[in-house]
């Protein structure tokens, strides 16, 4: 089902934890809200849920105003960051919990729950385990009973808070991988949050990158990666470069020195250059580059770390270079970024 | 496996906290001279008597009276503690409102008070020409004399148990699992019956069987509202006591063997209840 977030605002007391925020989720979507703590992104999705109620806005499931319904009417299913399993209950009866609550008019048969039940637990791959209780489990079980009891209902949407947030770095590789199995099988409208932005680059089909109670951008992976639209998502995903420079005559400078990029169309005046470490090529020590000294080399897998000292200080230049390349420390380097934005002064985060 | 790899059993495993001899030594000692010799005392004493002798004494009517009114109020006592604890240990975890720390103080005051003196409290208050007595005699409701007095009297120094031991597990209840209910659609009734209240029972349990057996061994306050008919109101240590001063003692110890013996058994069972619930839910009280 679409969700529809129409300039939605939250204050707890006098702190606004959301500032007009808006979103368009389309049917059958992986969304992942990313940002730092903070950010608001878990307001987002609790908002949406019904476990928050706006100051100001409204939430749409569908065509319908959510807004003024109670959480138990939404009909969504929640993952919580530590599972919240029902502990004296076995995984049968916590995965059939959410149809064993509903009236009679609407409760199905007890043998068809169970069937239901059994079978969700077959999809998240605990076939078996139906008769032990959550304390017999690992974390990554428990989180896809959580996901199980979550999908028996037939939620309009599914809204995951930080699923993977408890659990080591394996298995959340695993469940990660998982997930969007499940997701694309399924078709579930799906809504996660994560600090995380391995987990939404990799996962999500739409990342929306939030700070301080606002959306920043909202856009595919490669969107959100190779054209970030402000220094905050530049700074926050991925790695980057963050340089002080001049624009004058079309050109940047630092200091007096021309890096040979050109700049036509910017307007003269400060600016900061950003770059990802990837995105540069090497040059001979000419006019017309960025020249620095290798201060630090590094081999981090498959790629040559290598920080540069340019002349500026409490500025380090961090490039990626291939692992054959040496990169004596002390020796000089000379380079041009391929890929750059330029941010001015004011905007920059 | 081959025999390589069979460790040989050892006593305790290595540690790195010092103090294990001395400390298990002195557990042990203590708990022989405190608990362990003065009960091996009383077995042994009533082992003298011989068994006929011993089942003679036992089941005299006015000793199974005795028995029965005093584990059948401390039963109901422990009951009522069950509900009322654990809605006043609710208020006080889950709501903010002025005094609460005053009521959270008075309710440790049971413990605190001598038994004697809320006894001689209660009976004033209910004995018929008392406040609450002068109000409920004519609705033909006695309270003072009878067992509903000694059920009365029990609740009041049980309470405490229950309130104690349930409280801090319901403060460790994680909000999102009410969260969770709702959003599967729980409305707030089905949320406490089938979410809250099932994963405190073993806390609940707990408290019973304190106030169970707080209550089962109280002799201070029951003796004055009780008013001690026998074959009425006459609870068991208060004929353990009239039979010591009658020197009697192998019928006191008598009836003490059998309090000794239903108790324990009642606890070995609540504790079993526990320690299956523990394994399955992987928690306990």
């Amino acid at each position: 089902m679409e969700v529809r977030v129409q300039n939605i605002r939250k204050e707890f007391g006098r702190f606004p934890a959301l500032n007009d925020v808006s979103l368009d989720i389309r049917s059958g979507e992986l969304i992942a809200l990313l940002g730092p703590s903070g950010s608001g992104k878990t307001t987002l999705l609790r908002l949406i849920a019904g476990l928050e109620t706006p100051t100001e806005g409204t939430v749409y499931f569908g065509e319908e105003d959510a807004s003024k319904k109670t959480v138990q009417e939404r009909n969504i299913g929640f993952v919580f960051q530590h599972y919240a399993l029902f502990r004296h209950m076995t995984v049968l009866d916590n995965v059939s919990f959410g149809l064993k609550v509903r009236k009679a008019s609407r409760r199905p048969p007890a043998a068809e729950i169970r069937a239901r039940a059994l079978e969700l637990l077959e999809l998240v791959q605990l076939g078996g385990l139906e008769k032990r209780y959550p304390a017999q489990l690992s974390g990554g079980q428990r989180q896809r009973v959580a996901l199980a009891r979550a999908m028996a209902v037939e939620p309009n949407v599914l809204l995951l808070d930080e699923p993977f947030g408890a659990l080591d770095a394996q298995v959340r590789k695993e469940l990660r991988r998982w997930l969007r199995e499940i997701h694309d099988r399924t078709g579930h409208t799906t809504v996660f949050v994560t600090h995380d932005q391995d987990e939404a680059l990799e996962l999500a089909d739409r990342v929306v990158v939030m700070s301080k109670g606002k959306i920043e951008q909202i856009g595919t992976p490669d969107e959100i990666y190779d054209q970030p639209n402000s220094p905050f998502v530049f700074g926050f995903i991925g790695e980057s470069n963050i340089i002080p420079v001049r624009v004058g005559n079309g050109q940047l400078w630092i200091g007096d020195r021309s890096i040979g990029v050109s700049a036509s169309g910017e307007a003269d005046g400060l600016a900061h250059l950003y770059f990802r470490p990837h995105d540069v090529e090497l040059l001979d020590d000419s006019d017309g580059s960025i020249a620095g000294t290798v201060a630090v080399s590094r081999r981090v897998a498959g790629t040559r770390h290598v920080e540069l000292d340019i002349g500026i200080s409490d500025c380090r230049v961090e490039i990626e270079l291939p692992p054959e390349m040496a990169a004596a420390d002390g020796s000089r380097l000379a380079f041009r970024p391929t890929r750059w934005r330029l941010f001015r002064e004011g905007a920059a985060g | 496996m081959t025999a390589r790899t069979v460790r040989r059993w050892q006593f305790r495993q290595p540690s790195v906290i010092p103090g294990f001899g001395l400390a298990l030594g002195v557990t042990l000692s203590w708990l022989f001279l405190i608990v362990l010799i003065p009960l091996s005392g009383l077995a042994l004493r009533s082992s003298a008597l011989g068994w006929e002798k011993f089942w003679s004494l036992a089941t005299d009517e006015r000793t199974l009276n005795a028995l029965r009114i005093s584990f059948g109020t401390a039963f109901a006592a422990a009951a009522v503690n069950v509900v009322f604890g654990v809605i006043l240990a609710w208020v006080l975890v889950r709501y903010r409102f002025p005094g609460k720390r005053i009521i959270d103080a008075v309710v440790d005051l049971p413990f605190a008070l001598p038994t004697a003196v809320a006894g001689i409290a209660l009976t004033t208050l209910y004995a018929p020409n008392g406040w609450i007595g002068s109000l409920i005699t004519p609705l033909g409701i006695k309270v003072a004399f009878t067992p509903l007095g000694i059920v009365i009297a029990l609740v009041f120094v049980g309470l405490p148990f229950v309130v104690r031991t349930v409280q801090p597990i319901m403060e460790e209840i994680d909000k999102e699992v009410e969260e969770a209910a709702a959003t599967l659609g729980a409305t707030r009734f089905q949320t406490i019956s089938r979410v809250l209240l099932p994963g405190l029972a073993p806390a609940v349990l707990t408290g019973f069987a304190l106030a169970f057996a707080r209550g089962v061994g109280e002799y201070g306050s029951v003796i004055f509202i009780a008013g001690n008919l026998p074959y009425v109101s006459e609870i068991a240590p208060l004929l353990i006591v009239i039979r010591l001063e009658e020197f009697n003692y192998p019928a006191a110890t008598a009836i003490a063997a059998v309090m000794l013996v239903i108790s324990f058994a009642m606890l070995l069972i609540i504790n079993l209840i526990q320690a299956w619930s523990r394994r399955r839910y992987g928690y306990g009280a």
